[in-house]
């Protein structure tokens, strides 16, 4: 079991690593890095001051050691904007996209399960067609759109909910509503396919064959069974949450790692932009890992 | 075990049932106006060859058929006098589980994969309020230990993959008369298994039959596994019952033809020596002569433990000659298949030589190869695996001169391949249909057909008619032979049946554990065989029930001079 | 009992289509779903050549006109936006522009994915390993993230968007063309087609793709949804299309700043993706059940035998 943690942080290493050169080259390659790392604005001698200092003269190989004898000492650079370390401002924000990420994963898995499993034990019933066209409409909506239209709606029209920013509860609602959404979409899809094919497995009919009742049937055999891929997605689409963070935050107003990325980027402050890829790619090789424990505890044949 | 009292009133019932699976606009008839009943202590096969709607019948028994697609058309199922057929929810649970209980082919599908086997037999006592915690346990480890699982108190804490294929049927056994059911319905309990274990299996089920007095229905396709336990036989064909009758008369005096047809169809059936289908040309030059085969597998424990080999083949010789059929017999794990994919070159041995046409297989380099490969051609187990499903027939047999673009100009192709698909016995106006649209056996004599587009000196049959229905096993052989008549070929004929290849091959070889433990001409290794796992092998294969009762334990030669 | 009616169901091949328009027909969200589609595919096809010059022309008096007015012509009928251009002609330019990204891109990532696959798979060589690793790297990351960072070092530009989008789909279409020529290569006919003398490039051309390609095409046809909402996203981040060219999820973002005045600007294009992407979903919710033997039946109309 360690063996197998120690290989897969290895391996998390090198990908990382491999994300972080992608990026290093990709910034050098595609013409003067100085205009990406300062501001639009900055004058002619300040960028070639921050062309010297930073050593951008140098062959490009050589950069790049550079470059990873600071990661090793752990030094990230600087924020232009802000004049402090960018690591320090990327891990202020990601505490609070790991709330909201929290909250809704939570929320999308534990409603997802419920309804989709509910759905499959009478496929084509009323309940099983409502909750699949749900679903689907939570899967193919486009979040940033959700989000206006319940700005719209809630914030604009009748004034219900704040429109941005954090501190009560009713900032948190649309929010999370929003980045939930998609996930719960996809899972209960995934959720109700499984249940399904689960409910049709052989090991259910000798379970009728047994005389079990119905709800150990139902929860005991085919549900815990179900799980397991279940689990494979929700993993995924907790890595992916970033994805819906990015618009939720910017749209929100929500100071979390996603809206820092997007304002960095727009800023141009390239060693804020890096420091966010660590943190998150670290996070998501985290939650991988993770997953693969919980997935060894509930699926006997796996043994690593 | 005596066939029922007449006195008593059968168990159950099944008069007149009928079932559909609807499908798009009309209905397809799964089982139609099915009849049987079994009393106490009796034992029903229900015989049938795939699709037959033999295990239609006994899951309307259980309410298994989902509804829809299922539909139950007619029919009253009746247990111990009542009437059982419409029974759901609490009620049935008083019935499943308890008074009836069934098993299943495929032991490992059908035992939850995240339970332990403990888990999964204790829950039958707990649902059924007989027995919880430490009690229900103790009782499951008694069952296990009862259906023959060594260690019973450790391994029920293992998981259904940690078991093999025998022992989780055991497992399912011992799940099944958990709470001494009147009635064990076993559905083809034993078809994934080898022949020793099958035996095993079968007489698991007798013994326990004989303690608890059960009335035990047993599905099979295998008229064997069926003569060997039945009182009574009822033979289904295309969802109906064509005979029913007590078990030595159906099978000695089968009157409706198709049951005919599959008794004589049976290779065991005559065991005459006239009526063979070996070859009649005496020994001719050697083709291929293999020495010292040999197939090691390396795998490590852990990420530094220490390298542990495992020999799939060891050190096997053999040689086989112009117009002549080499057995090659062994249960699974015995390496037989190794030996036919290594002599392909599908996988690479690890040492010794084989010679065909004065060369080493093994050190052929790619041209050389492709030139060997036009001579030596294989049929596979699964006739269905072994073609691409999205090519035609016409593209099927006529890719051998796709590869090899000197054996036949482009514009002959067509015409040859009506020529091959009349020599083995199909419609030549089929060449434009596709794999799924034949049936097993036309499928397996497309794969001869294929095999023979290049006009090959040897051919490897690797379980070429295992996988075929019993009536078409034996056209198959049939077709073989008098293509090796015809033709002049070679055949390696691989298989786990020894009485498969009794009329068919010229010289077996029996293999157990990557070892050749016996060798010699087919009339000798049958008449006496030398090594005990020969023995056991023929021994392995059951006996009638009706004479299974004055000769209990007969011998592998006291057996042959059975006929069926 | 599945296995009972795969044995005694064999459907002739003729009359195929008839058997797909009745399991369509049988479920009404499909056949919506099918119909949508088919009017956008016509209207991204006709409507530009038609309508195309009203989508850039400015219209004064038609400023922030509101929707479902008749008054003016039927082209202001879902209203204008600030600068008085129609939104239904902005919407139909869009959808050329949107549904355009998005095939290109899901034909990319389907061909690179499929022949990397078909390499990775087969081949156990370097290359192999190494093909597989930067999968990892790329699925291991969000994509969005993945693509705003590439966009921001390439510059936003359609062709880099494409290339983007195909970048960060592609992983999906490797790993499963790698894990189908895995399951594959083991299959008996390749053993067959091997013992036969086939070359490698023989089995993978003839044997191989052609099974893996259904595969493929089920997935571009799921994937074209996301591919869909990873391209607005990205536009409505504004890293994405740049004017004067649009997509529909620039028009959302535009509309963004008039919510409280003028909704409609922002609501139409989006309700189209949302639109766009249920149906493709809901066709590829249905492809599934109709593939799969064991739950197709419900989606037949069931006769039962009378009695």
């Amino acid at each position: 079991m360690l063996s197998y943690i120690g290989r897969r942080a290895s391996h998390s290493i090198i990908s990382v690593l491999g994300l972080l050169a992608l990026v290093f080259f990709l910034t050098r390659l595609t013409g003067d890095p100085s205009s990406l790392f300062l501001p639009l604005d900055s004058t002619l001698e300040a960028r070639q001051a921050f062309a010297r200092l930073h050593g951008f003269d140098q062959p490009i190989h050589w950069q790049f050691l550079n470059y990873l004898r600071d990661l090793v000492s752990l030094d990230f650079g600087q924020s232009v904007r802000q004049n402090r370390s960018a690591m320090e401002i990327a891990l202020e924000a990601f505490p609070q996209t790991l709330k909201l990420a929290f909250v809704a994963m939570a929320l999308a898995i534990a409603l997802a399960i419920v309804a989709g499993s509910i759905a499959a034990t009478r496929p084509g019933g009323f309940f099983d067609r409502i909750v699949s066209l749900v679903s689907l409409t939570g899967a193919s909506a486009p979040d940033f759109w959700i989000a206006i239209v319940g700005i719209l709606v809630f914030a604009v029209s009748f004034d219900l909910l704040p429109t941005s920013g954090t501190g009560s509860l009713a900032h948190w609602i649309m929010p999370v509503f929003v980045l939930a959404l998609r996930p719960f979409g996809l899972l209960v899809q995934v959720v109700r396919g499984t249940m399904l094919s689960a409910l049709s497995a052989p090991y259910i009919k000798t379970a009728r064959a047994k005389g079990l009742r119905r709800k150990e049937i139902i929860f005991g055999h085919a549900l815990r069974n179900s799980l397991l891929p279940v689990i494979t997605v929700a993993g995924d689409l907790t890595a992916g949450l970033v994805n819906g963070a990015v618009i939720v935050e910017t749209v929100f107003g929500w100071p979390g790692i996603g809206k820092l990325m997007i304002d960095a980027i727009i800023l141009r402050d390239f060693a804020v932009v890096q420091s966010t890829i660590l943190v998150t790619a670290t996070a998501i090789f985290v939650l991988n890992i993770c997953i693969d424990l919980l997935y060894a505890v509930l699926d006997p044949r796996i043994r690593y | 075990m005596s066939p029922t009292s007449k006195s008593t009133s059968p168990l159950l019932t099944v008069e007149n049932l009928t079932v559909d699976f609807l499908s798009d606009e009309s209905p397809v008839r799964a089982v139609n106006a099915v009849s049987f009943d079994v009393s106490r202590g009796e034992t029903l096969v229900i015989l049938g060859e795939s699709g037959s709607g033999k295990s239609v019948s006994t899951s309307a028994v259980m309410d298994l058929i989902d509804q829809p697609p299922g539909d139950i058309v007619s029919g009253r199922i009746s247990f111990d006098g009542a009437p059982i057929g419409n029974l759901r929810g609490e009620p049935r649970r008083l019935i499943n589980g308890q008074k009836i209980a069934m098993i299943f082919q495929d032991p490992l599908a059908y035992l939850n994969p995240v339970y332990t086997v403990g888990r999964q037999i204790v829950e039958i006592f707990a649902c059924h309020g007989v027995a919880s915690g430490k009690e229900a346990r103790e009782r499951s480890i008694e069952l296990l230990r009862r259906v023959g699982i060594p260690e019973p108190d450790t391994r029920i804490d293992q998981y259904p993959h940690q078991f093999s294929g025998g022992q989780r049927q055991r497992v399912m056994i011992a799940m099944a008369i958990a709470l001494k059911p009147d009635l064990l319905i076993a559905d083809e309990p034993t078809t994934a298994l080898d022949v020793s274990v099958q035996a095993q299996i079968l007489d698991l089920l007798r013994d326990l039959q004989n303690e608890t007095g059960m009335a035990l229905i047993l599905i099979t396709h295998d008229l064997e596994v069926a003569a060997s336990m039945a009182d009574r036989v009822i033979v289904m064909n295309r969802g109906e019952i064509v005979e029913a009758g007590v078990a030595r008369d159906v099978f000695t005096s089968p009157r409706h033809a198709y049951t005919k047809k599959l008794i004589s169809a049976l290779p065991h059936g005559d065991t005459a020596e006239g009526g063979n289908r070996r070859s009649t040309i005496p020994s001719g030059e050697t083709v291929l002569k293999v020495e010292n085969l040999t197939k090691e597998y390396l795998f490590s424990q852990g990420l530094f433990g220490k390298k542990q080999s495992f020999r799939a083949v060891n050190d096997v010789n053999f040689e086989i000659r112009k117009g002549e059929t080499l057995g090659i017999v062994g249960e699974s794990g015995s390496g037989k298949s190794s030996v036919a994919r290594m002599l392909l070159r599908l996988t690479e041995p690890t040492a010794g030589r084989a010679i065909f046409a004065g060369e080493d297989i093994f050190s052929m380099n790619q041209a050389r190869l492709l030139a060997f490969r036009r001579k030596v051609q294989m049929v596979f187990q699964d006739p269905y695996g072994s073609m691409n499903p999205r090519m035609s027939v016409h593209a099927i047999i006529s890719e051998p001169w796709a590869i090899h673009g000197d054996i036949l100009p482009q514009a002959r192709w067509k015409d040859r391949v009506v020529e091959l698909l009349e020599l083995v016995g199909l419609n030549p106006e089929h060449v434009d249909r596709y794999p799924h649209q034949f049936s097993g056996g036309q499928r397996q004599r497309i794969a001869i057909a294929r095999a023979l587009a290049s006009e090959p000196d040897l051919i490897i049959c690797d379980e070429a008619v295992s996988a075929l229905d019993v009536s078409i096993q034996a056209q198959i052989i049939d077709l073989l032979a008098d293509l090796r008549t015809r033709l002049g070929l070679s055949y390696i004929f691989i298989t786990h049946d020894l009485p498969i290849v009794r009329h068919f091959a010229d010289r077996i070889v029996v293999m157990k554990q990557g070892e050749i433990v016996e060798d010699g001409s087919t009339s000798a290794i049958f008449a006496n065989p030398v090594h005990p796992y020969t023995q056991s092998l023929l021994e392995a294969t059951p006996v009638p029930k009706w004479m299974a009762v004055r000769a209990p334990r007969p011998t592998g030669r006291a057996r042959d001079a059975l006929t069926l | 009992m599945t296995a009972l009616i795969s044995d005694i169901t064999v459907s002739p091949r003729t009359g195929k289509l008839r058997t797909i328009w009745n399991c369509l027909k049988r479920d009404k969200l499909a056949l919506a779903a099918v119909i949508f589609l088919l009017l956008l595919v016509i209207a991204t096809l006709a409507g530009p050549p038609l309508i195309g010059d009203l989508a850039t022309k400015l219209g004064l008096r038609q400023r922030n006109l509101a929707p479902f007015s008749f008054q003016h012509d039927w082209i202001y009928f879902l209203g204008a936006d600030t600068l008085g251009r129609p939104i239904i002609a902005r919407l139909v330019v869009g959808a050329q522009n949107t549904l355009g990204i998005a095939f290109a891109a899901v034909l990319c990532s389907m061909l690179t994915g499929g022949i990397l696959g078909l390499i990775a798979g087969y081949s156990e060589r370097w290359y192999s390993q190494i093909i597989q690793r930067l999968a990892d790297v790329v699925m291991s990351f969000p994509s969005l993230l993945l693509a705003l960072i590439v966009l921001y070092t390439l510059g936003p530009s359609i062709t880099n968007l494409v290339i983007v989008l195909a970048f960060t789909r592609m992983p999906i279409y490797l790993r499963t063309t790698r894990a189908e020529v895995l399951e594959l290569r083991e299959r008996m006919f390749v053993s067959a087609a091997i013992s036969m003398g086939a070359s490698p490039l023989r089995i993978v051309v003839r044997h191989i793709a052609p099974l893996v390609l259904p595969t493929l095409l089920t997935i571009a046809a799921l994937d074209f949804a996301t591919v869909i909402l990873a391209e607005s996203s990205l536009s409505f981040l504004g890293l994405g299309i740049q004017p004067p060219d649009f997509t529909w999820g620039a028009m959302v973002a535009n509309g963004r700043g008039y919510l409280a005045n003028a909704w409609w600007i922002s609501f139409w294009p989006g309700l189209v993706i949302l639109l766009t992407t249920l149906s493709l979903n809901l066709l590829s919710s249905w492809a599934r059940t109709f593939a799969d033997p064991q739950q197709r039946w419900r989606l037949q109309s069931l006769r039962k035998t009378p009695r």
